[in-house]
């Protein structure tokens, strides 16, 4: 019996660790991306730039498929149940509120965290075990602030940004749905598309994804700096950053839309 | 106590451990202004790590490292950072950046560490690459050079910021002779152009007596012999003489099971 608790006891001293650890390295992406400037190394401009375009820009086509065809089914399922009723009508406005609330931010970050977490652990990983990362140390130059501090930084701004454009992918699988297959007249289905959507609904779901940014884009870094163990260990340390993703996604999805659910913001 | 000012690097009782394991254990050593330094020892035997101790990429458990006059384990990481640029390391995989080209490596620290113009940066480069003898190469990607070619690209960015000590991390593990000799050949160059401190980690024995000013020879975490290249050779310690001449009989026994291949 005490060498079963000590094993526990043993688990939850490794996640304490790695808790305190991953706090550390955010606190020091933090620290490099708003103090970095007025000490004199801020994080560079180019590399910002370089990471924006692709973790942005090559990332639209994905987030507009996966985007659009939950727009499409969500619609042909919403109308499944609505037509009983009578109301296909509000097919329209479900599909706009529930896309930008919770579907497009959650949805688009999953995309992103498949796609560029783990291409963030994977570069990052490889770096490691070919004692990039050392050599950087020991030229003085920090890894956190040259590698770690761009990535965050581009995709904070990136990912809302194609949360929006999810959004409006999203709404347009459900306009096609609507117009094609329900025969929504469309200066109607656009009208009730937008009629109940409030800021609100925008702003909270925009919200999470700048926290959803913060979770692939740390985790990502996390895992590919703490590699180990050659080839095995970047795909395990991938393969970590990924899962880890999803479920922070999902566990701080959780937290937000109940922190607006409760507080009534 | 005052130090001897021609000591640039000195280490102290250094004991390292690894968990439970002793990696380092009582290591003294000083090294002096422009030698060239050679730690050898088998595998294992924690030449890296104390390589690493020097370059403040590990601290010790025990005992003290100075360099250039400063003490690496009292000293902040700012502070760290401030010193690092006075010495430069050229990796056992050479350790570009894969994503930049030749160029971009060896300006990387001068970018990194100075306000210079683009276009000195440009220059100076060009000066270092000249000075391995990859003048010309600026524009290559590391993937498209091979392993001698990385190593001298690796040695141009670790002189990039013109440092008083290198470090050398197997600079010839896994390249032929020829290329040996000439890696060998451009480690003396530096240093005596550049008036340069070098430490060098290796177990290949021709480049040990080819540049070696004195040589310390390490084992199980402890220091054996220090002389120089003439003084190990004729070493009458037989670890030392089994080591350098390469023989499989003799105090170091890499066979797990004696009683099975010892032949009783």
């Amino acid at each position: 019996m005490p060498y079963f608790f000590e094993k526990i006891g043993a688990v939850v001293v490794r996640w304490v660790c790695v808790l305190c650890e991953f706090l550390k390295l955010s606190g020091e992406t933090l620290y490099w991306i708003f103090a970095g400037p007025f000490k004199g190394k801020p994080v560079k401009r180019p590399s910002v730039f370089e990471q924006m375009v692709f973790m942005g820009a090559r990332s639209i086509v994905i987030v507009f498929f996966v985007t659009f065809f939950t727009g499409i089914v969500l619609a042909m399922q919403s109308a499944y149940q609505l037509s009983q009723m009578g109301g296909t009508i509000y097919v329209a406005s479900l599909v706009s509120i529930s896309i930008c609330r919770e579907l497009g931010p959650v949805l688009t970050s999953l995309v992103l965290a498949g796609r560029i977490g783990a291409a963030i652990t994977a570069e990052v990983g490889s770096m490691r075990i070919n004692e990039q990362i050392e050599a950087l140390d020991t030229m003085g130059i920090n890894p956190v602030r040259f590698l770690a501090a761009p990535k965050v930084l581009a995709l904070f701004f990136m990912l809302p940004c194609l949360t929006v454009i999810g959004d409006l992918s999203g709404i347009l699988g459900g306009y096609v749905v609507g117009v094609y297959n329900l025969k929504i007249n469309s200066h109607l289905y656009l009208q009730t598309a937008f009629q109940y959507l409030t800021l609100k609904d925008i702003y909270t779901g925009l919200s999470k994804s700048f926290i959803f940014a913060l979770i692939i884009s740390l985790v990502g870094c996390y895992q590919g700096l703490n590699t180990k163990g050659g080839a095995v260990g970047v795909g395990r340390s991938t393969t970590i950053s990924v899962v880890t993703s999803f479920i922070m996604i999902i566990i701080a999805d959780c937290i937000v839309t109940g922190f607006y659910y409760f507080s009534n913001i | 106590m005052a130090e001897d000012p021609k000591i640039e690097i000195s280490i102290k009782n250094l004991v390292k451990y690894f968990g439970d394991h002793k990696v380092l254990d009582g290591v003294t050593i000083d090294i002096y202004r422009g030698e060239t330094f050679v730690i050898m020892g088998g595998s294992g035997c924690g030449k890296s790590t104390l390589l690493r101790h020097m370059t403040g990429a590990i601290k010790p458990t025990s005992g003290t490292v100075t360099v250039l006059g400063r003490d690496m384990s009292s000293l902040s990481s700012e502070d760290l950072e401030k010193l690092k640029p006075k010495f430069g390391m050229s990796f056992q995989s050479a350790a570009l950046i894969d994503y930049m080209t030749v160029g971009e490596n060896v300006a990387l620290p001068l970018i990194e560490h100075t306000k210079l113009d683009r276009e000195i940066i440009n220059i100076i480069v060009k000066m270092k690459l000249n000075l391995v003898g990859l003048g010309g190469n600026e524009g290559l990607m590391p993937s498209q050079l091979s392993g001698g070619m990385k190593k001298r690209v690796g040695l141009a960015r670790a002189i990039a910021m013109d440092p008083q000590i290198i470090f050398y991390d197997e600079p010839t593990a896994g390249l032929d002779p020829v290329v040996c000799a000439v890696v060998d050949k451009l480690l003396l160059d530096l240093s005596k152009k550049l008036l340069l401190t070098s430490v060098v980690v290796t177990h290949n024995m021709e480049s040990v007596f080819r540049i070696a000013d004195r040589v310390a020879m390490l084992h199980n975490g402890k220091v054996l012999q220090v002389g120089t290249p003439e003084e190990i050779k004729n070493s009458e310690n037989p670890i030392v003489q089994q080591f350098i001449h390469g023989r499989i009989e003799g105090p170091l026994n890499f066979m797990e099971n004696e009683e099975v291949y010892s032949g009783e």
